[in-house]
C-alpha cells in the first residue's frame, strides 16, 4: 500500500520534473529538472526492490554526469534561451510528438500485462548475472570502449600542449 | 494502546530519527565551539572563553546573533536557487548519516511504565540498515555537491561562482578516490552493508581494516578531508583569493545552514571512517565488551584529527590539489583494489 502511494508520488515527480526540463527557458532550471527526474527514477528502482541499481542511478547520472552539465552551463554563462520560431519546425515537431504518443498508447493499451515474475535484484544477483556467460563479453567490451573513449579524450585535450 | 508490528517499527524509527537529528544539531554546535577552542590552544591563544564556564555557551550566543542578523539576498541573485541551496546542502548532509550505524543492537531494559512491546526489545542502533549502505552514502554525498554549486552560482557574484566551481571540481575529483578507497574494505567483507563490514573486523584491534587496508585508509583520509572541504583542501573558501568562497553572499541563518551542512558532513565522514577502518563499536581488545561508546570514541578521535589538521597544515594550491588527486590518489587506490582483489580471489582463507 505504502509502496503504491510512494510509486505514484515519485512517478508524478519524475514526469513533472521532465516537463520542467523541456518547458524551462533557463538551461540551469532544465538541468535541475533533469536531476530531480533522475532521483525520482532512482527512488522507483528502490521501490522495485533493486537498491543497487537505485544507488548507481544517482551516483552515475545525478551525481556525476549532471554535475558536468551544470559545470559547462555555469562556465559558459548561458542565459535565457529564445523560443524556437518557425512554423514548419513546429508542425514537424508536433506531428512527430503525436506519432510517438499514438505509438506508445497503442503499445501500452494492447500489451498483455503478465504479473511480474518474482525476481531477486540484490547486489549479489546483479553481479552474478553481469559477470556470467551471456553478458560478460558485452560488459567487458563496454569497459574497453569506455577506456578507449578516456584515452581518446585525453589525447584530444593535450593536442595543443 | 496497541500497535501493529509495522507501526511499532515505525514508532521506533521515528524516535531514532528524532534522537539522531537532535544529537547531530547539538554535536554541530559543540563542534563549532570545540574547533575554535582547540585551534586557539594550538596557536597559543585562548579562543572563546567568556560565555559561560570555559566558553561552553558560545554556540548559543552565536545562534542568537545569527537569528537576529539581517537576511540579505543580493540584487543580482537568482532568488529561488539562492534560498534552496542551503536547504539542499543540509538535506543531503543529514540524509547520508541515516545509514551509518553507531552501535550494534541493544536490548531495551524492562521498566513498568513501558508498553509491553517495548520491554526487552532488541533495537538496532542505526536508522536504516541498507543492503547497499556504502553505495547509498556515496550517492548522497555526490548529490551534496549541488548545494555548494547552486549556492555559488545563485549569488550572481564572480567570487562565489569561482568558489562553487572550484569546490565542484574538487569534490568531483576526490569523490572518485573516496569511493575507490572503500572497495578494498568491501572486498574483504564481501558486502556493501556497513554492519557486515564491522562484523568482519571482529576479534581485536589487529583485525581492524586500517592495518590490512593501510593504503585504502590513507587514501580515505586524504579524500575525505578534501570531500568535506577542510584544510589543507579548503580551497573553495580560500579567503585570500575568493573572499569567503561560495558562501560569501550568505548571511544570517542561511549562512548557519551552510556551516551546519559542512560540520554534519565532517561528522558523517568521521563516523564512516570509524566504522570502515576502526571496527566501529567493536572493542579493541577481546576482554572488554563491545559498546557504542567505542564508536563514539573513535568518531571523536576522527573529528579531533580534522581540527588538528586545520591547526597544522597550510592550504594547497589549486593545481597541486588537482594533480595530487588524479596522479597520486586515484592510481594508489586502484593499485590497492588490484592487490586486495588478487588476495581475496586467490587466497580464500585470508579472512
Amino acid at each position: 500500500m505504502i509502496t503504491v502511494i510512494l510509486f505514484y508520488v515519485f512517478a508524478a515527480l519524475a514526469v513533472a520534473a521532465a516537463l520542467v526540463v523541456v518547458a524551462q527557458r533557463n538551461p540551469i532550471y532544465s538541468a535541475f529538472g533533469l536531476i530531480v527526474t533522475l532521483c525520482s527514477l532512482s527512488a522507483i528502482f528502490g521501490l522495485l526492490g533493486s537498491p543497487f541499481i537505485a544507488a548507481l542511478q544517482v551516483v552515475v547520472y545525478a551525481g556525476a554526469i549532471m554535475v558536468l552539465f551544470l559545470f559547462v552551463l555555469m562556465l559558459l554563462g548561458v542565459k535565457e534561451e529564445d523560443r524556437t520560431s518557425g512554423r514548419a519546425l513546429k508542425a514537424v515537431a508536433t506531428a512527430l510528438a503525436l506519432t510517438l504518443a499514438v505509438e506508445m498508447g497503442v503499445v501500452l493499451v494492447g500489451a498483455a500485462r503478465p504479473a511480474p515474475a518474482a525476481f531477486d535484484a540484490s547486489t549479489r544477483t546483479v553481479a552474478q548475472v553481469l559477470f556470467s556467460a551471456p553478458y560478460l563479453y558485452a560488459f567487458e567490451a563496454t569497459s574497453i570502449l569506455i577506456l578507449a573513449a578516456l584515452v581518446g579524450s585525453i589525447v584530444l585535450a593535450r593536442r595543443d600542449a | 494502546m496497541t500497535l501493529s508490528p509495522v507501526q511499532q517499527e515505525l514508532a521506533i524509527t521515528v524516535v531514532k530519527v528524532l534522537v539522531l537529528f537532535n544529537a547531530l544539531l547539538g554535536l554541530f554546535s559543540v563542534m563549532t565551539w570545540a574547533e575554535r577552542r582547540l585551534l586557539a590552544f594550538m596557536q597559543f591563544r585562548l579562543g572563546p572563553n567568556r560565555t559561560g564556564p570555559i566558553g561552553i555557551f558560545q554556540p548559543v550566543a552565536d545562534g542568537i546573533k545569527l537569528f537576529f542578523k539581517e537576511e540579505l539576498i543580493p540584487a543580482g541573485a537568482n532568488k529561488w536557487v539562492f534560498v534552496a541551496a542551503p536547504a539542499l546542502a543540509v538535506f543531503t548532509a543529514f540524509l547520508s548519516i541515516a545509514v551509518v550505524p553507531y552501535g550494534g543492537t541493544i536490548t531495551l531494559p524492562r521498566f513498568a511504565w513501558m508498553p509491553a512491546w517495548l520491554q526487552g526489545r532488541e533495537v538496532v542502533l542505526q536508522i536504516a540498515d541498507l543492503d547497499v549502505g556504502l553505495l547509498f552514502i556515496f550517492a548522497i554525498s555526490s548529490l551534496g555537491v549541488y548545494g555548494i554549486v547552486m549556492a555559488g552560482w545563485a549569488a550572481g557574484n564572480k567570487y562565489t561562482l569561482l568558489g562553487g566551481l572550484r569546490s565542484s571540481a574538487q569534490m568531483f575529483s576526490y569523490e572518485l578516490s573516496l569511493g575507490l578507497s572503500w572497495v578494498g574494505v568491501i572486498l574483504l567483507a564481501g558486502s556493501f552493508r556497513i554492519h557486515d563490514i564491522v562484523a568482519a573486523q571482529a576479534g581485536g584491534f589487529w583485525r581492524w581494516n586500517f592495518i590490512q587496508q593501510i593504503v585504502g585508509f590513507a587514501v580515505y583520509l586524504v579524500a575525505a578531508t578534501a570531500e568535506v572541504n577542510r584544510t589543507p583542501f579548503d580551497l573553495p573558501e580560500a579567503e585570500t583569493e575568493l573572499v569567503a568562497g561560495f558562501h560569501t553572499e550568505y548571511s544570517s541563518m542561511r549562512f548557519a545552514l551552510l556551516q551546519m551542512a559542512e560540520y554534519v558532513n565532517m561528522i558523517t565522514v568521521a563516523a564512516v571512517g570509524a566504522n570502515l577502518f576502526f571496527g566501529g563499536w567493536l572493542s579493541p581488545v577481546p576482554f572488554l565488551p563491545d559498546s557504542p561508546l567505542w564508536f563514539f570514541a573513535k568518531m571523536f578521535a576522527g573529528l579531533f584529527f580534522f581540527i588538528w589538521l586545520r591547526g597544522t597544515l597550510p592550504r594547497l594550491r589549486y593545481d597541486q590539489l588537482m594533480a595530487f588527486g588524479w596522479k597520486v590518489l586515484v592510481p594508489l587506490a586502484t593499485l590497492n583494489i588490484l592487490v586486495t582483489a588478487a588476495v581475496v580471489a586467490f587466497h580464500p582463507f585470508a579472512r
